[in-house]
This record gives C-alpha cells, sequence and structure tokens, in this order.
C-alpha cells in the first residue's frame, strides 16, 4: 500500500472548486494544493473542476474583440514577449517530507524550517501570504496537546509528518481536517515521532482557556 | 523559442490585413488547406479545437491559431468582465492568453485536458494576477513515466467526458447553473450572495452541491 492509499480524510467540493475557480485565498490556495499534491483522488476531482471551468467558458456569451486583436496579438507572440501571469508547476522530489507547492513556498524541506517555539513544546513558522487567510506550520511533539480552541472561520489543518487525534478522529499523513466554526477540538499528536502540520485560517482562533487567549496576539494565531 | 512565427511589419501588405478590417482571418482560413503540406481542412474540422492545437503546437499553424483566437478570445474576453474586469483590461488580458496558448502549446497534451479547460485554467491565472496581484499555488506536476505518445484513447473519452458535461451543465435549471457559472467568475463572496439573493450563504452551499450532484449523475 503506498502513502497515496492511506489518505482517509479529503478535500470538500466547495474548497475544491473554489481552488480551480481561483477565488481562494492564498493561504487556503497552499494547504489545497500541497494536500492535491499527494492525494490522487483530489487531483482527479480537481481535474473534473478544471473541466467545469472549460465548459463554462465555453458557454459564456461572446464580447467582440476589437478588430486588430488578433494582429496584435501575433505581434506579441512575434516579439516573444513572455505574456504575464504563468509560472512553471513545481515539481515532485522523492524522499522530501514537503510536497513541492509547500516547498517552493518555504524555500526549503522539512530540515531547512526556522522554528520559532512557543513553550511546551510546540514550534510554529507563520508563512507570507497575501491578505484574507494566514497560513503557519506547526510542529507538536510527540504526545502533546494542542491548546482547546474553536474557529470564527475555516480552519484546514494538513498533516505532512506523524499524526494527530481529535475527538472527531485520526489525521495521518497527507490528511486533511477542514473545520468549521462549530467544531471546538483539542488535537493531540500521536507517540512517536512530532507531529509537522500546515494550518490555514481565515480569521483568528479562538482559544478557550484563559492563559492561551493572552498569549493570541503575540503568538498571532 | 522554437514557436516564433513571421509576420509582415507593414500593416497594408500583411497578410493579416484582413483583421484590420474586421474581416475575421476568412483568408487565411480559406488558404489553410495546403499549409504545411498537411492537407487539413479546418472549416470540416470546426470545433475539433484539440486538432487545431496540436497543429499550433507541432507546426506553427498560424491559420489553426486564428481559428482558436476567433472563437476563444471573445469567451474569455467575457468570462474576465463576468469576473469584474473592464473591457480594455479583459481585452489585453484575453490577448495575453492567447499568446500563452501560442508560447505554451508544446505543453498540451490532449490526453490530460480538453483544449476549452486548458484556456480556462490560463484565463483563470491571467485573472488572478491581473485582479487580485496574486498567484495561485501550483499543483506539483506529475510525473507521467516513459509514455511518448499520449493514449489515443484518452483523448478520445475525455473529449466524450467534456462534451457530456457541457450537455449536463446546459440542462441544469436555470438558477442552479448561473451559481456554478458564478462560482467561476470568483462572484461569490458571502455579502454578495446575502445582498442578491436574500439567502444565507448554507442555502447557497446546499444549492451549489446540489447542482453538482446533478451534473455527477448526468455523467453517470
Amino acid at each position: 500500500m503506498t502513502e497515496k492509499d492511506q489518505i482517509k480524510h479529503h478535500l470538500t467540493d466547495a474548497l475544491l472548486m473554489a481552488y480551480c475557480a481561483g477565488t481562494l485565498p492564498e493561504g487556503f490556495g497552499l494547504v489545497v494544493a500541497t494536500h492535491v499534491s499527494m492525494c490522487d483522488e483530489c487531483r482527479a476531482r480537481c481535474a473534473s473542476f478544471d473541466a467545469l471551468g472549460g465548459v463554462v467558458l465555453e458557454a459564456v456569451p461572446e464580447v467582440p474583440m476589437s478588430p486588430d486583436s488578433l494582429f496584435a496579438t501575433l505581434k506579441r507572440i512575434e516579439a516573444d514577449d513572455a505574456p504575464p501571469g504563468e509560472v512553471a508547476a513545481p515539481v515532485a522530489k522523492s524522499g522530501a517530507v514537503f510536497p513541492g507547492p509547500l516547498r517552493d513556498h518555504v524555500g526549503s524541506d522539512l530540515d531547512g524550517v526556522k522554528w520559532r517555539s512557543y513553550g511546551i513544546g510546540l514550534k510554529q513558522l507563520i508563512l507570507p501570504v497575501a491578505r484574507g487567510s494566514s497560513v503557519r506550520l506547526l510542529y507538536i511533539p510527540a504526545g502533546t496537546a494542542v491548546p482547546d480552541h474553536g474557529h470564527r472561520g475555516t480552519e484546514l489543518t494538513l498533516v505532512l509528518q506523524g499524526a494527530f487525534r481529535d475527538e472527531s478522529d485520526r489525521f495521518g499523513r497527507g490528511d486533511i481536517e477542514v473545520a468549521n466554526e462549530e467544531v471546538e477540538h483539542t488535537p493531540v499528536a500521536e507517540e512517536g515521532r512530532a507531529c509537522i502540520c500546515l494550518a490555514a485560517t481565515d480569521a483568528p482562533l479562538r482559544f478557550n482557556g484563559i492563559l492561551p487567549r493572552l498569549a493570541q496576539p503575540f503568538l498571532r494565531i | 523559442m522554437s514557436g516564433r512565427i513571421h509576420i509582415v511589419q507593414e500593416r497594408g501588405a500583411s497578410r493579416f490585413a484582413p483583421f484590420y478590417a474586421g474581416a475575421w482571418g476568412k483568408d487565411l482560413l480559406a488558404e489553410s488547406g495546403t499549409r504545411n503540406g498537411s492537407m487539413v481542412d479546418i472549416d470540416s474540422n470546426a470545433g475539433d479545437w484539440a486538432a487545431h492545437l496540436v497543429r499550433v503546437r507541432d507546426a506553427q499553424d498560424e491559420a489553426a491559431f486564428a481559428a482558436l483566437f476567433m472563437h476563444f478570445a471573445p469567451r474569455i474576453k467575457s468570462f474576465l468582465m463576468s469576473s469584474g474586469s473592464d473591457a480594455t483590461l479583459a481585452e489585453e488580458c484575453a490577448q495575453d492568453v492567447m499568446a500563452t496558448v501560442w508560447q505554451k502549446a508544446h505543453l498540451f497534451d490532449p490526453a490530460r485536458a480538453g483544449v476549452a479547460t486548458w484556456i480556462f485554467t490560463i484565463s483563470r491565472n491571467r485573472r488572478i494576477d491581473a485582479l487580485r496581484k496574486q498567484r495561485r499555488p501550483e499543483l506539483e506536476d506529475l510525473p507521467w513515466g516513459p509514455v511518448a505518445e499520449p493514449e489515443q484513447a484518452d483523448a478520445v473519452s475525455l473529449k466524450q467526458e467534456t462534451k457530456q458535461l457541457g450537455q449536463a451543465l446546459r440542462a441544469l435549471p436555470d438558477k442552479q447553473r448561473r451559481l456554478i457559472e458564478r462560482a467561476y467568475f470568483g462572484d461569490l463572496t458571502h455579502s454578495e450572495i446575502a445582498d442578491e439573493t436574500g439567502l444565507p450563504l448554507g442555502t447557497i452551499k446546499s444549492r451549489i452541491r446540489l447542482a453538482l450532484e446533478r451534473l455527477r449523475h448526468a455523467m453517470g
């Protein structure tokens, strides 16, 4: 059984569709792209949502182009102007912990991450993304619990190494948990090896204890 | 780059002069039968965009490109305007997208994606870049192994499925179809949905889900 067969928790239609439509905030897009790069099932669904985009494009009413537009385009092709907006796809690298999209974003694999500690062994690295969401790498030592928290918006948590359990289930490498505001949970890293996650939110987390709540502005979570 | 084309700079003397007159390249299409010795009749092949794009890819066929341009550019422009772009920016971006189609034609594989799908993804990325000044985090490229020739059967079944999907979308009730379209235009923000329809987001989400279920059902 390969790693890809072991993924049990997948993306929702809404998230995949928004990723394919290009409407997700960048932080969510990064988590989605990272999961899909690990998950054949979601990759296939993603291809279907791209195809649906193609069908929508075919169905829109035409708006006439200016009369010289084809000529202008051919001149640009001849001048070899590289049109903006296209980037090369990240490439797979065997043995890497981080899939291509995350490795490209961080600038290194797991071994190059410059963690910041915030007590009881927890570490994090906030990744730079455009407004609209925030995204971070989390290092949870084996057997440690992340403080009990609820969500104001949506939180995506993708496991990259190790595993965690919460009230609902177990999440191992490649699994993604999609938590909305109804979810209040206490993820606990499994014994064995540290759990590394990529987590994105579109609103600050809401911690339930007084100490985490005080610490929140400093931790920027 | 290999995909370079050569056009006459002098406007009046250009073979593309018909486009200035708004004649939309009929001359270019008419002469395409013998281009590159391929003897392909574009008119009888109209709508087989994969065949056109493969000719752009393999033979830098300008007539095939012109046909693709005439079909897709007005749709890309429309798509971008539905996404909130003004006409000037949409026109410019549609040209960008079509220039990318030429320049990236070597990446097109009819066994992996249909032409409309492929052009949609380029249009979407151009829109994110132009309107949101962002980049979409892209997927890791799949290693495809040593298969040199795309599987003909894959391309055929993909084409068939895409056609079915188009029919299924058209067959959806108007409201559901509009919701799907608006999701792709990037036109479905929470507050707008509430303003325009008076519906809470949960209802919209379940309607999209319903629309997707119907599409899946139609795809058998």
